[in-house]
């Protein structure tokens, strides 16, 4: 080590002032930063800094060409009180989210679950078949093909097949049906990270609790799930949510891939769509920090409660 | 409990019913139709000729399967203002920069944080943690007038950099080598005199294959899936992804093609999965977040 023994030594904490013991541990550590400075600097300017940007911003009527205004917090009045296409966004986002965040999040847990106990071959092939089409892309134009507006998409064909309708449905022009199916698709792909920590988390499991349980009286696989197996995945249920949140919100672009954007009637605007139409198309940078603050304060706080309610598995 | 235990063997059997195990598996098979029909859907959509692909009722089998649309692919690629090569050799080049910055940075940072103590550890990584709450798109506006700031608007840079930073892969790691490098090894390797550099390099990283293939997975699938992008202007700087976009978009006549290109794309992280699955659920075992 380059360091001299003296400076390398470990200070007693009670010989010096806090501020100086901290100020020694650091120059002791300087390998430390050093090593996590390349990282650390580029998550501060791109993703920190970022945020701290749009609170300022949203104080502001920015609009990337002239100096800013002081604005107070006018903008998030004219969101709340002025914006009926915000507020929209605002139903629409967390429908959306209140529907796949748990929906998904269920469903990654039930069929780790489920498939925890195929043999391991077997095991492999079903994880894949499962989590494939989180990793590829935009495979989900497919829905687009099979929910196409003409009568060779495969929904119309059927239904028309069985005479149900006579006329092809336009699908993803329709508002009543848009929500629900960028809702499906959303779903569709959204067996991610979290299903694999999940699958992951059950097979952490050592067996042998389960046969002590058995011992114990436990009386059904349910029961297991419940006093066993989740609470000692306590870790991986609180990793899964935090993805699961966040992916929840983050469907933007599965919805404009399939509906164009803006969608019909609004149909399938959400938070992030009002986000972009402002920041990138009207360049209204001011206005739209502020409904990336309202955003980003949903999300926070969406998860900070999920975490206290996870807490409480098992008990 | 006077419940008497069933045993095969030594070992006891538990609690299963086989009325519960046929209603799991058709549940999952259910499920697994689900999931896996559309994909399905995509490739045999690849494989029909022009008079199948316009069948009505569309037919779930291809009757004489044929790679034309992939030629055809190739044909619309040649035609193209922007040569298709330069859209594949984007998405490559992107995607292996990012990536490969995301593994060096990541890894010595999760190293840091994992097995080093330094005053300010614990509110960096949590500041992290923090991070992986919301989702990146809400900072989209302000992280384009970082990039113009920087100039970096219309380059390859608005991409690559700003991805060198993905806490997840960094946040797996770091939760990896808490449990699988032993403090031990470390110990001993700086006794013999090797730099905390040197221990990172030679001893800790080595220790954690798995944690690195999980880290490139994550980081990959961002980037090449990475479609159009509010920070890139240029036709030539586009990515492949967003081209099948357009292809796809461009309506019924490319369908044929459109699948093809699809299937093109998705067969790399598919591939890249297969290959390294027992090693990212091995990595994910620890991918746990304390509370």
């Amino acid at each position: 080590m380059s360091q001299t023994p003296e400076t390398n030594r470990p200070v007693k904490r009670s010989e010096v002032s806090k501020l100086r013991w901290t100020w020694q541990e650091m120059k002791n550590n300087k390998t430390a930063y050093f090593m996590l400075a390349p990282f650390f600097l580029l998550f501060i300017i791109f993703t920190i800094l970022p945020v701290l940007l749009s609170m300022i911003l949203s104080l502001t009527d920015f609009n990337m060409l002239e100096m800013p205004n002081w604005l107070g917090i006018s903008n998030f009045i004219r969101l709340f009180l002025n914006d009926d296409i915000f507020l929209l966004a605002c139903q629409n986002t967390l429908i959306f989210a209140a529907i796949t965040g748990p929906v998904s999040y269920l469903l990654s847990l039930l069929i780790a679950w489920f498939i925890n106990e195929l043999p391991p071959k077997l095991r492999s092939v079903v994880t894949l078949i499962f989590y494939a089409p989180s990793i590829s892309g935009q495979v989900y134009l497919i829905w687009k093909t099979l929910f196409s507006s003409d009568s060779y998409g495969w929904a119309n064909a059927t239904l028309m097949d069985l005479g149900i309708i006579s006329e092809p449905i336009l699908w993803f022009q329709n508002a009543d049906y848009v929500m629900p199916l960028c809702i499906v698709v959303a779903l569709w792909t959204s067996l991610g990270t979290a299903f694999l920590s999940f699958i992951a988390g059950f097979q952490t499991i050592d067996r042998s609790m389960y046969e002590a349980a058995a011992v114990d009286g436990i009386k059904n696989r349910w029961q297991e799930l419940w006093y066993i197996t989740l609470p000692t995945m306590r870790p991986q249920l609180m990793f899964g949510a935090v993805l699961a949140i966040t992916n929840s919100f983050g469907f933007g672009a599965v919805v404009d891939a399939l509906c164009g954007f803006p969608s019909v009637d609004y149909a399938a605007h959400t938070i992030m769509h009002h986000l972009n139409d402002y920041g990138g198309q009207r360049y209204e940078i001011g206005y739209a920090s502020a409904i990336a603050v309202v955003l980003f304060v949903i999300m926070y706080s969406c998860n900070v409660i999920i975490k206290k309610a996870l807490s409480k598995v098992g008990e | 409990m006077s419940k008497k235990l069933r045993t095969r063997g030594h070992r006891v059997v538990l609690n299963r019913s086989a009325g519960g195990d046929t209603g799991i598996t058709i549940l999952l098979t259910i499920m697994g139709l689900f999931m896996f029909i559309p994909m399905y859907y995509v490739v045999i959509q690849s494989l029909k000729p022009l008079d199948e692909l316009f069948m009505f009722p569309p037919k779930f089998y291809v009757m004489s399967p044929t790679f034309e649309n992939f030629s055809d692919l190739f044909t619309l690629m040649s035609d193209s203002w922007v040569p298709f090569s330069r859209y594949i050799f984007n998405t490559v080049f992107i995607t292996i920069c990012g990536t490969l910055g995301n593994l060096i940075f990541a890894s010595m940072a999760a190293y840091s944080l994992a097995k080093l103590r330094f005053p300010g550890r614990n509110a960096i990584f949590q500041l992290i943690v923090a991070s992986l709450m919301f989702h990146s798109t809400v900072n989209q506006v302000t992280h384009f007038i970082i990039l113009s700031a920087f100039g970096w608007i219309d380059t390859y840079l608005s991409i690559i950099v700003p991805s060198m930073a993905t806490t997840i892969g960094l946040y797996l790691m770091k939760q990896f080598m808490e449990t699988s490098v032993p403090d031990t090894v470390l110990e001993s390797a700086r006794l013999d005199g090797a730099s905390e550099f040197r221990t990172y390099l030679i001893i800790a990283m080595p220790m954690v294959k798995p944690a690195w293939l999980t880290l490139i997975i994550e980081c990959f699938k961002t980037l090449w899936n990475s479609g159009s992008s509010i920070y890139i202007h240029s036709e030539e700087l586009k990515t492949f992804n967003y081209a099948i976009q357009q292809i796809v978009s461009g309506g019924i006549a490319r369908s044929g093609a459109g699948a093809a290109a699809t299937v093109v794309m998705m067969l790399v992280p598919i591939l890249v999965f297969v290959l390294n699955q027992s090693q990212i659920i091995e990595t994910m075992g620890s991918s746990g977040m304390k509370d």
